[in-house]
């Protein structure tokens, strides 16, 4: 075993997880020992695990077969490259969800504490294992365990009935997603009967299974990535879990559904095909522009961050959709920028997106308000949180200097190469496709302002958030190491890169070439295109510590308060700034078709004039409620041969006799 | 990088920073030649600047910190989007740090920073500022980086100097592309600086208002260095304008004289870029709010051709 040394650790902190959540549950109501003693625990480990598989990334792959589970079918795992990197971004994100955890849950939660702790590690444990999976029997077992744990997270306040359903949501399309994931295994062992993932990349399929393997991994994997149309379980299943728990999901879970769909689509199938990436690149676009435009018309903060993530994770497809399309038509270069441009951004959504979702926790727990149109003025209550919450909306918005903006320049960049490829009409689609994404980045601006702006900038919209309190200790350490990521991220492309080289190397055999200097990032060659993001931190800086000082010199520093201006109208309340739902107005304007909306607008004789809006997802009612339709009328047809009568059962039963010995004998 | 270099790029922007106020100045006389007014002079901008900073700054009573720093990002962002520009020379050390989408980037977040800050003091007013500037931004934003797109297809960099360079060594004649990208840019500028036909620099009338409703409650000294942005961004939207589609006259040799014989070039292409701001805005009437998206649709969807134009095009060429 000395030969895989840091597998083993790796695994070895996996199982310490899953004996924290052990200690969790013999201490079942021990509130006290379970968040101040067990969640900084965790956090401890995540750190290591995420040390752990650090060097991990540049070493040979590391493998291990450990008898656990059923007797011959020994469970595989193998730490390689790709592994390690999503084992770093697991321990990193979820070092700080962990702390900030510690602070954050309350007797008050719905479920035991202890149980919650078991839970929580079990999900992280899982995750873990997931990543490291070298056979199609563990890696099931594995995606179960997080499906099952997430859920019973998301429900942890089960009392109410809506949580409930959004749970059962959840539940029935990670099943469905898990469907789909086993029959592309059992397509990519190719009848060898051997289930180890060694096998499927010895095999050779055809181009016909080898798509059909493709096909089914893209529904089953982005089913739990929440690409569309099988999205509709995220918007529900984020505002019902507790808000570490959405921030684990939406940060690290949703990025396990892309490692899976990594490893399918590049190490175990053997080809790719162009059109593959083109339908990726596709759904990744439609989830991308639907994400976004749902999250700028939401008003539930919550929701919000859950359909950003949808948007998020279209953009990460789109650059895995990208790299397909470079990879199938040898092109390695370009499609190692695409890949590090989807993985760049694995690593920053992490980061921000679990900042963002800790924020709105700290917010809930103070106001217990998830409602956009209850809050308001929070920064100048909730100082820590709301800076906090500044710089990762900052992030998301994909402005420079930060994390997301890496990732989107990078993006971009490599749409600006594909004149290069062979195939002249996707010459001319996929730069109209840079549009796209130009749009979707603008619009993430638009949107997070409304977060932001809603949440924590203007005069409170309800009296009571005067009253709130800031974040914990405990909840200020994690979210102030989520920062911290962000900003290395966003200042340090090169050597975040640099980790990710590794990677790109596996899956399409190239890298970004080194670009000679440690601050400036070259996606090809330097005439074509660099960005320093320091000297751009600095120069921004830099002019704004000479604006500071010079004005202060040469002029003064006076300063009076008063009242704001009023245009005259001195009866001014809290309720006449703009609501999110006017923030989101141009927005379903401009959109209208991608929305199914329902207006109730006041006529000028209304006693008590009343506005109301609702807008739904035209998926439910394009492709979900007719489906449950077509399965609630076949039951019916099926239901009819249930009578409740004995004879009639055994008349089937003797029916079935008959049948079976006609079919015999025959 | 190289002293002169260095002292190439401190000079552009100086010379961004000194002009800017006097770049809108002469658009103000402009406007006022073809409208038969009389202008307030050239050197208004700048005393209306030295007024502000010399006035104390009012600050509403609830504003937090963010208020107060939200003006000097601004000018940050401006000032080093001035020092990316190429104007007078290519050979610029800041370039290498930040292409065309870093400097889109940078607009983005000065756009942000104005919008957080408008939302801060929570007052009608603000927020419904906030609301219309990121409607604009979001619809002018892509269609900024398309019509750079275009040009990166053309020298196949998005490094401004290399696009710069490249444009510059091409015979004079007219690009089909170049020239769709060209109506995109000038209705993204047109946008972006809160000109007519989509604002009103020049009104207060409630309802019409984009940038004065978002910076209504600044005064002072924050709202000097607001104004001096602003100047700042239209200066920068008139370099971008210039460095792709007039390009000629910017010194690519490093010397001296080359830097010398720039600086009048770009006076004259400033002062006629200048006139044509004046004359657009003169021969077009403000638009409503909810045409703007219209607008701007037309803009994006001229940059997208004007990209797809390059690719045919530039096919049919190799």
């Amino acid at each position: 075993m000395s030969a895989a040394p840091q597998l083993v650790a790796v695994l070895a902190l996996a199982a310490a997880w899953l004996a924290i959540g052990a200690a969790g549950l013999a201490a079942l109501h021990r509130f006290h020992f379970v968040a101040r003693v067990l969640f900084p625990a965790g956090g401890v480990v995540a750190l290591l695990l995420a040390a752990a598989a650090l060097p991990a990334l540049w070493g040979t792959p590391q493998a291990a077969v450990l008898p656990i589970g059923l007797p011959g079918l020994p469970f595989h795992f193998r730490l390689d490259g790709l592994s390690a990197f999503f084992l770093v971004v697991l321990g990193a994100t979820a070092a700080g969800v962990s702390l900030f955890s510690a602070g954050y849950f309350r007797q008050s939660e719905g479920t035991a504490p202890g149980l919650l702790c078991l839970q929580y590690h079990v999900f992280l444990a899982a995750m873990a294992l997931v990543v490291l999976a070298d056979d199609a029997y563990a890696f099931m077992v594995m995606w179960e365990t997080m499906a099952l744990a997430s859920f019973f997270l998301v429900i942890s306040n089960h009392r109410i009935a809506e949580i409930r359903r959004a749970g059962y949501l959840y539940l029935l399309i990670a099943h469905i997603g898990a469907l789909g994931i086993l029959l592309c295994f059992g397509v990519l062992q190719a009848n060898t009967g051997d289930y180890s993932f060694a096998n499927m990349r010895a095999q050779h399929l055809s181009p016909f299974w080898a798509s059909v393997a493709f096909l089914l991994a893209l529904l089953g994997f982005g089913a739990k990535a929440g690409l569309v149309p099988l999205h509709v379980w995220l918007p529900e299943a984020h505002p019902a879990a507790p808000s570490p728990v959405s921030a684990l999901m939406s940060g690290v879970m949703l990025k396990t559904a892309v490692y899976g769909f990594l490893r399918v689509a590049y190490d175990l199938l053997p080809v790719q095909l162009w059109w593959w990436g083109v339908l990726v690149l596709a759904l990744g676009l439609a989830s991308a522009v639907l994400g976004v435009v749902f999250a700028a018309v939401q008003t539930d903060m919550k929701r919000l961050l859950a359909w950003s993530s949808i948007e998020n994770i279209g953009l990460i497809f789109a650059g895995i959709g990208l790299a397909l399309l470079f990879a199938a038509y040898r092109m390695p270069a370009v499609a190692a920028l695409a890949l590090t441009a989807a993985l760049y951004h694995v690593a920053s959504h992490a980061f921000f997106k679990a900042l963002l979702f800790l924020a709105t926790g700290a917010v809930l727990h103070a106001t217990s308000e998830r409602s956009l149109g209850r809050l308001g003025g929070l920064l100048r209550v909730m100082p820590w949180v709301g800076w906090a919450c500044l710089l990762g909306v900052l992030a998301s918005a994909g402005l420079p200097p930060l994390g997301g903006f890496v990732s989107e320049w990078l993006l971009l960049q490599s749409f600006l190469f594909t004149p290069g490829l062979p195939n002249a009409f996707l010459n001319m689609l996929v730069p109209a496709v840079a549009a796209v994404i130009a749009l979707v980045a603008a619009l993430a601006g638009y949107t997070m302002v409304k977060f932001y702006g809603v949440i924590f900038l203007g005069q409170h919209r309800e009296d009571k958030l005067a009253a709130a309190h800031d974040a914990g200790s405990w909840e200020r350490l994690g979210m102030v190491w989520l920062m911290a990521g962000c900003v290395a991220l966003g200042l340090f492309p090169v050597q975040g890169i640099e980790l990710l080289a590794p990677v790109t190397e596996l899956l399409v055999g190239a890298r970004l070439p080194d670009s000679g200097s440690s601050w400036l990032l070259v996606p090809v060659a330097a005439e074509r295109a660099s960005y320093g993001p320091l000297i751009f931190f600095a120069g921004v800086a830099a002019s704004f510590g000479l604006a500071y000082v010079l004005v202060r010199r040469l002029y003064h520093g006076r300063l009076r308060r008063a009242a704001p201006w009023d245009c005259g109208f001195p009866w001014q309340t809290a309720r006449m700034q703009d609501t999110a739902e006017g923030f989101g107005q141009p927005v379903r304007q401009i959109f209208e078709p991608l929305f199914r909306m329902r207006r109730d607008l006041p006529t000028a004789f209304d006693a008590r004039p009343r506005y109301a809006v609702e807008v739904g997802d035209h998926f439910w009612h394009w492709l979900y409620l007719p489906l449950a339709r077509l399965v609630e009328s076949a039951a019916r047809v099926i239901g009819t041969l249930q009578r409740g009568r004995i004879a009639i059962y055994l008349l089937y039963s003797f029916a079935t006799v008959i049948a079976v010995l006609i079919w015999v004998t025959r | 990088m190289s002293a002169l270099g260095l002292a190439s790029q401190a000079l552009e922007i100086v010379a961004a920073l000194a002009a800017a106020p006097l770049l809108l100045g002469w658009v103000g006389q402009c406007r006022a030649w073809l409208q038969n007014r009389t202008a307030p002079g050239l050197l208004q901008p700048y005393r209306v600047l030295h007024k502000l900073f010399n006035k104390d700054s009012v600050l509403a009573a609830n504003a937090s910190p963010l208020f107060r720093t939200a003006p000097y990002v601004i000018f940050g962002c401006m000032t080093l989007a001035c020092g990316i520009v190429p104007t007078l020379s290519t050979d610029l050390p800041l370039s290498p740090a930040a292409d065309a989408i870093a400097l889109v980037g940078l607009f983005a977040l000065a756009r942000v920073f104005a919008a957080l800050a408008a939302m801060d003091v929570g007052t009608a007013f603000g927020s419904l500022g906030a609301r219309r500037e990121m409607l604009v931004g979001f619809l002018a934003e892509p269609a900024l980086l398309m019509v750079f797109f275009t040009a990166a297809l053309i020298s196949n960099s998005t490094s401004l100097t290399s696009i710069v360079r490249t444009l510059s060594a091409q015979e004079i004649g007219i690009q089909p592309s170049l020239a769709l990208a060209a109506v995109a840019l000038i209705m993204v500028a047109l946008a972006e600086n809160a000109r007519v036909p989509v604002d009103n620099p020049a009104t207060h009338l409630e309802l019409t208002m984009v940038h004065e409703a978002l910076i209504l409650e600044y005064s002072g000294r924050h709202l000097a260095l607001i104004e001096w942005a602003a100047a700042l961004k239209l200066f920068a939207y008139a370099c971008i304008g210039m460095a792709l589609f007039a390009p000629w006259g910017v010194a690519h040799a490093q010397s001296p004289a080359a830097l010398l014989t720039a600086a009048p070039v770009l006076v004259a292409k400033l002062a006629a870029t200048g006139f044509l701001l004046a004359l657009l805005e003169t021969l077009s009437a403000k638009m409503r709010i909810f045409r703007v998206p219209e607008f701007l649709g037309m803009a994006f969807m001229l940059a997208v051709i004007a990209m797809l134009v390059r690719l045919l095009l530039g096919a049919g060429a190799q």
